[in-house]
């Protein structure tokens, strides 16, 4: 699936998007949180503190549990600052 | 009537406005908001709004059917800029157009209240010393406005 990271998540990451491919144990977005987080030193520091990290699949807004199965894009970024 | 639009330049609120109008003789209020850069006590030399491309109009349109859903308006106007923006200008406008004024005040908050929470837009502070005063921060308050709604 393809991972689109915005705001300080792309930048502490260094990429806007990349091919991302878990391994099967990776069921939820919040596992995918974790598991993204133990990718290197750049993710720990983006990924560190999932819990005010916001996800979307297939751009719609999703919670934590969400189970990731199917998605083809799959989007991480901080709370919304916009208007 | 609904227009929803993601651009980079400036929009002209009065003109917005009268499109929701033209041509029409059953409007009997319209109300609009227009949110501009502060220049935060002088600090704040560039505003730098990233997006969603994609995601951002998306969820701009199902806000709008959210709003449609709760009050019975006749047309809505939202749009956003993206890109640099200087203190003084223009970012966001919301506006309804509706039969009384009671659904159209209520339904330009509610727009804009969840804009500010759904929306995927977030902004940089560039200060002018030349420093990047960094990423903004989410307000709770914004949390909480939204939040309104719900209950």
């Amino acid at each position: 699936m393809k991972a689109v990271y915005f705001a300080w998540v792309r930048e502490r990451v260094g990429k806007a998007d990349e091919e991302i491919a878990p391994p099967d144990s990776v069921v939820t977005v919040g596992d995918l949180l974790a598991w993204l987080g133990q990718q290197g030193e750049e993710y720990e520091h983006a990924f560190g503190n999932a819990k005010v990290i916001r996800v979307a699949i297939d751009q719609t807004h999703v919670k934590h549990d969400t189970p990731i199965s199917g998605a083809r894009e799959i989007a991480f970024f901080p709370p919304m600052t916009g208007g | 009537m609904q227009k929803i639009c993601i651009q980079r330049e400036d929009f002209d609120p009065q003109a917005e406005a009268d499109a929701l109008t033209a041509g029409r003789t059953d409007v009997g209020a319209v109300v609009t908001f227009t949110g501009l850069c502060r220049d935060e006590g002088g600090v704040l030399a560039i505003l730098e709004l990233e997006h969603y491309p994609g995601m951002a109009e998306k969820e701009l349109e199902r806000i709008a059917q959210e709003a449609r859903s709760r009050w019975p308006v006749q047309g809505v106007v939202l749009l956003h800029r993206f890109g640099k923006i200087a203190p003084g200008e223009r970012i966001v406008m919301v506006a309804v157009s509706a039969l009384h004024r009671s659904e159209a005040f209520c339904a330009a908050e509610f727009l804009m209240d969840f804009l500010k929470t759904n929306a995927p837009f977030w902004k940089r502070q560039h200060l002018g010393d030349g420093t990047s005063g960094g990423w903004v921060e989410a307000k709770s308050a914004d949390d909480a406005a939204a939040e309104r709604w719900t209950t």
